[in-house]
């Protein structure tokens, strides 16, 4: 087997026994990111030689013996709305594209205390906001399964580099689906965490009260041995979890003999492709027969998931982009401004793209004074109502299985024209970060030769449960180890 | 015609004084800093990704206020983001706190316009929100310096219960001692420490109704807060008069022309679109904390007050005069457990040629050369009759000016009064015999004459004599020469 195709477990192995260096598998993935990204664009900027300097560190590590992780050596990448000391961080904004931060986001550390090693940042759509990776300020990343399609998003750089082997695993950051979309758009395993599992510190905030910084890998394994990691409260963060961090490789080995597993019936009405539809029923069968137990519940307010995940999203994004005033930082638009206020619009005009620019004006709205009942105070209410569906759910059932979406990748440049269509695809993700339950999409068929994901949604905190439920089915399964052939 | 009375509430901002900023662990010791910008972090210059925590510290020093402030704590409070846009603030929002404050519904006592009575001004909320930073203009430019962005401020809202610029000077005031005595905040007003807004409004007298109200932002003295409230007042009572309505806006103050001038119209009024701040979960404040943080109230201005007058024997204007600064206070009642001299005088030394010079001085109460100790002693040696009034004042500019005790002040330079009458008695004939003149002018009834011939007996003992013994004495020499 190539180097850049191993999985962190098959990796960690190797660097274990010395069969390799941290050395050689980093610079095997560099080498594999230069060839086949020309064709992926899943890359904003690849950290050559930071890479390899992590990678000297690590392999001193591994031949001490000393403080070895699973992650110690492993080459990844990040989506590139984590802040990363010295390397730019872009969020695939103009606005952003020199800004180097000057400190780590929280996980970024505690990556680089396990020693992991970062080769790059990925693609995104601008500020997380899209389903496609097209609303990147610089390029749209690619399928690695259809060239032509989308890899999902916003996290499709990190979903498509991961399907591709450049990098054995990635961190990416879902508010409304942006891990789990993209994941199931390309193979990939992806791990939205319970809000506050993981600290947000660091990570440039699209919606604070929905962001959630997640592992993408080739299987649930991966993904356990990672969250171990970036996992925990953080003083940084006021909204990071106190919660206890269990110990999730061991939690793997559980049995799923016995747990209940609800089928939301609004999940499976209209819209949804058959192929689709097909492997997660298929799926279904699966866990029936690793003895789970199953049946049917509802989550009534469904419905007002896309409505609510999307009114709250505005107003918080509007304060949150606020910063971006080319002050500080980043983009700084000063050529023929008569006044600090032209200079804050023209850097802001020229810095956002047209998505940005949408979902701002939109968040002044529903904030602004006499709107904010009707649209924002209710929307919070109704997230009340969204959150307490998932818990009579959970009192009737131990976790949740559903379709990650309701098609396979569609065409790039196919829902470009129309934002609603757009935010449609998410239809079935944006319920959970309202109500902050954690959620993993893992890859359970083809539609088409398009790779299908189904979610496993979980109560609060329930990681462990979720992660061994799907490694239970990877190991009876075998979707998640098919790897496309990138060409031309 | 009809009289129009002022209405007015007062919005007060006050630096807390924590170690740290609000919201990062930056010091929040801004105008100590060494250079600009030295005292940030990601967190205090919105860096992308960045993420507040709440100081507890100035949670805790919120309460306290609240506390002495006579408000309801409330348990659950929730921080808000305030947006707007400028360059002073970094996030492009100011963190602070809108419909669950810290502390609501209080009251303060104030002392009415005429002196005896009361006024209770009603406390509407006192809530914690994040300073900006501090923008320097330059002729077509401006630079920001962060060092005070993220400061921890309390900003406390009165109801609008005053109607004279006199009760909103004795509410502002009486509101810093209290923040000085809690030792919350440092008063300083002209390092923008203590800022004031002030809403306004003018009323016929008699009527109860709220007409249209101004506010006047960023008064940086009582000076500033008075002379812009009455020009306000006068501007409103004239446009009522001259048939014209008073325009709601926001205001500002210009210091140099005293004058008030607009800043923005009630069309052109932020909406500030608050909404809870995701970043903070809702802060709890359990009845343990906020009975913990009774206990560390100290004795505020009012108690102590009137705990002097009745210990002391001072009457209301002595004890509200000392007890208006805490350090103050303190220094009076250490000075007084010291000395033998009975309170009054104490008083009397303390608030005058003491404070006097502490003033001309600008020097800070709390770090004198004067010990109370010391003070005690150099009014022991006035009521001991050691040394006279006049010397006691030399001799307390050297103390201020040496740091030595007064008794080897009075030693050293030989002060001690002259009370000798025999000695006396050859000092008053001398005056008489040298100034014949000036004896016929008393006897032909000028009788003004005898200051100036006690004047030529302090002159020729160098001070030291004792006043009420040489007065004895030149009085009988008088009579004496006038039944000659």
């Amino acid at each position: 087997m190539e180097l850049h195709n191993l999985s962190i477990r098959e990796a960690h192995e190797l660097l274990s026994k010395k069969q390799v260096s941290s050395a050689e598998l980093t610079a095997a993935a560099l080498k594999h990111i230069h060839q086949t990204d020309a064709l992926i664009h899943a890359f904003v900027t690849v950290s050559d030689e930071l890479a390899l300097e992590q990678a000297r560190l690590a392999d001193e590590r591994l031949r001490s013996r000393e403080g070895v992780t699973l992650l110690t050596g492993i080459p990844f990448a990040v989506k590139d709305c984590i802040s990363t000391k010295g390397v730019c961080t872009t969020c695939s904004s103009k606005i952003l594209e020199n800004y180097i931060p000057q400190y780590n986001a929280t996980v970024m550390d505690r990556l680089a205390e396990a020693g992991a090693v970062l080769v790059g940042k990925h693609n995104m759509d601008e500020f997380g906001m899209g389903s496609s990776c097209e609303n990147s300020a610089f390029f749209s990343t690619h399928n690695p399964w259809d060239l032509e399609r989308v890899p999902g998003g916003s996290s499709g750089g990190s979903a498509a580099s991961v399907a591709a082997s450049m990098g054995a695993f990635a961190l990416g950051e879902d508010t409304g689906g942006s891990i789990r979309m993209p994941a199931s758009f390309c193979n990939v395993t992806g791990l939205k965490p319970t809000y506050g599992r993981v600290s947000r510190y660091g990570l440039i905030a699209l919606v604070s009260s929905f962001d959630s910084i997640g592992p993408m890998t080739r299987d649930a394994y991966d993904c356990a041995a990672v969250l171990q990691v970036i996992a925990g409260k953080d003083p940084h963060d006021a909204t990071s979890l106190l919660a206890p961090v269990p110990d999730y490789i061991k939690g793997l080995e559980k049995p799923i003999k016995g747990l209940r597993l609800g089928i939301p019936k609004e999940y499976f009405q209209s819209g949804i492709e058959s192929g689709v539809e097909d492997s997660i029923r298929e799926a279904i069968r699966k866990f029936e027969e690793l003895g789970m137990e199953i049946r049917e519940i509802s989550l009534p307010h469904t419905k007002y998931g896309l409505p609510v995940y999307y009114l709250i999203l505005f107003a918080e994004a509007s304060a949150n982009l606020a910063r971006f005033d080319g002050v500080r930082f980043g983009l700084s638009v000063t050529e023929g401004a008569e006044n600090v206020i032209d200079m804050f619009l023209q850097t802001r005009r020229e810095g956002f793209g047209p998505e940005v620019k949408r979902r701002i004006m939109l968040g002044a709205y529903v904030l602004s004074a006499g709107y904010y009942d009707a649209y924002y105070l209710k929307a919070q209410r109704v997230r009340t109502l969204l959150r307490r569906d998932f818990e009579a759910a959970f009192e009737q059932c131990d976790a949740l299985v559903a379709p990650t979406c309701p098609t396979t990748a569609f065409k790039l440049g196919e829902k470009t024209d129309n934002p609603l269509t757009m935010y449609l695809s998410d239809i079935y993700v944006v319920s959970t970060n309202p109500a902050g339950v954690p959620a993993l999409s893992v890859p359970c068929g083809f539609s088409n030769g398009m790779p299908v994901g189904m979610q496993l949604i979980g109560k609060h905190l329930s990681e462990d449960m979720l992660l061994r439920i799907g490694h239970a089915y990877q190991s009876v399964t075998d979707w998640h180890l098919k790897r496309p052939v990138v060409a031309k | 015609m009809t009289t129009y009375e002022p209405v007015i509430g007062l919005e007060i901002h006050a630096e807390l004084l924590t170690k740290s900023k609000m919201f990062c662990g930056c010091s929040a010791a801004y105008s100590e800093a060494p250079a600009p910008n030295t005292l940030i972090c990601p967190v205090c210059i919105g860096l992308p990704g960045a993420m507040p925590v709440v100081n507890k510290k100035a949670v805790e020093q919120a309460i306290l206020v609240g506390l002495a402030l006579n408000c309801t704590i409330n348990p659950m409070n929730q921080f808000a983001r305030k947006n707007y846009f400028y360059p002073d603030l970094p996030k492009g929002y100011q963190i602070s706190q809108y419909d669950l404050p810290v502390a609501s519904d209080g009251w303060l006592e104030i002392a009415e316009d005429s002196g005896e009575g009361s006024l209770r001004v009603r406390i509407r909320r006192a809530h914690l929100e994040e300073d900006t930073a501090k923008l320097m203009h330059q002729d077509k430019s401006a630079l920001v310096d962060f060092n005070r962005a993220g400061v921890p401020l309390l900003e406390v809202v009165s109801e609008p219960d005053m109607h004279s610029t006199e009760a909103a000077l004795a509410y502002a005031t009486m509101v810093r001692s209290i923040l000085r005595y809690l030792g919350v905040n440092s008063g300083d007003m002209e390092k923008g420490a203590l800022r004031f807004e002030a809403n306004i409004s003018v009323r016929p007298v008699g009527s109860q109704e709220f007409r249209t109200r101004t506010e006047i932002k960023n008064l940086n003295s009582f000076r500033a807060l008075m002379r812009a409230s009455a020009y306000e007042i006068q501007r409103q009572t004239r446009l009522y008069e001259s048939g014209c309505e008073v325009v709601q806006e926001t205001l500002g103050w210009d210091d140099v022309r005293g004058v008030t001038v607009s800043q923005r119209s009630k069309e052109e009024a932020h909406d500030y679109r608050y909404f809870p701040e995701p970043d903070l979960p809702p802060l709890e404040i359990s009845r343990r904390w906020v009975e913990e943080t009774r206990d560390q109230l100290p004795e505020l201005p009012e108690a102590k007050s009137q705990r002097f007058v009745s210990a002391f024997g001072l009457t209301v204007k002595e004890a509200k005069r000392l007890t208006s600064e805490k350090a103050l206070a303190d220094y009076f009642e250490k000075a007084i457990s010291l000395s033998r001299s009975p309170a009054k005088i104490i008083n009397n030394w303390i608030t005058g040629e003491f404070l006097r010079y502490v003033n001309e001085q600008g020097l800070d109460l709390d770090h004198l050369p004067v010990p109370p100790e010391h003070l005690a002693g150099l009014v022991d040696l006035v009521t001991g009759k050691t040394i006279n009034e006049n010397s006691a004042k030399v001799v307390l500019k050297e103390m201020f000016e040496t740091g030595q005790t007064p008794e080897a002040i009075v030693e050293a330079e030989n002060l001690a009064q002259v009370s000798d009458e025999s000695y006396l008695e050859q000092v008053v004939a001398q005056i008489l015999k040298d100034n014949p003149q000036e004896v016929a002018s008393y006897l032909g009834g000028k009788e003004t004459v005898f200051q100036w011939m006690m004047g030529q007996a302090a002159r020729l003992t160098k001070g030291k004599a004792d006043p009420q013994v040489a007065r004895q004495l030149l009085l009988q020499a008088l009579e004496k020469a006038r039944n000659k």
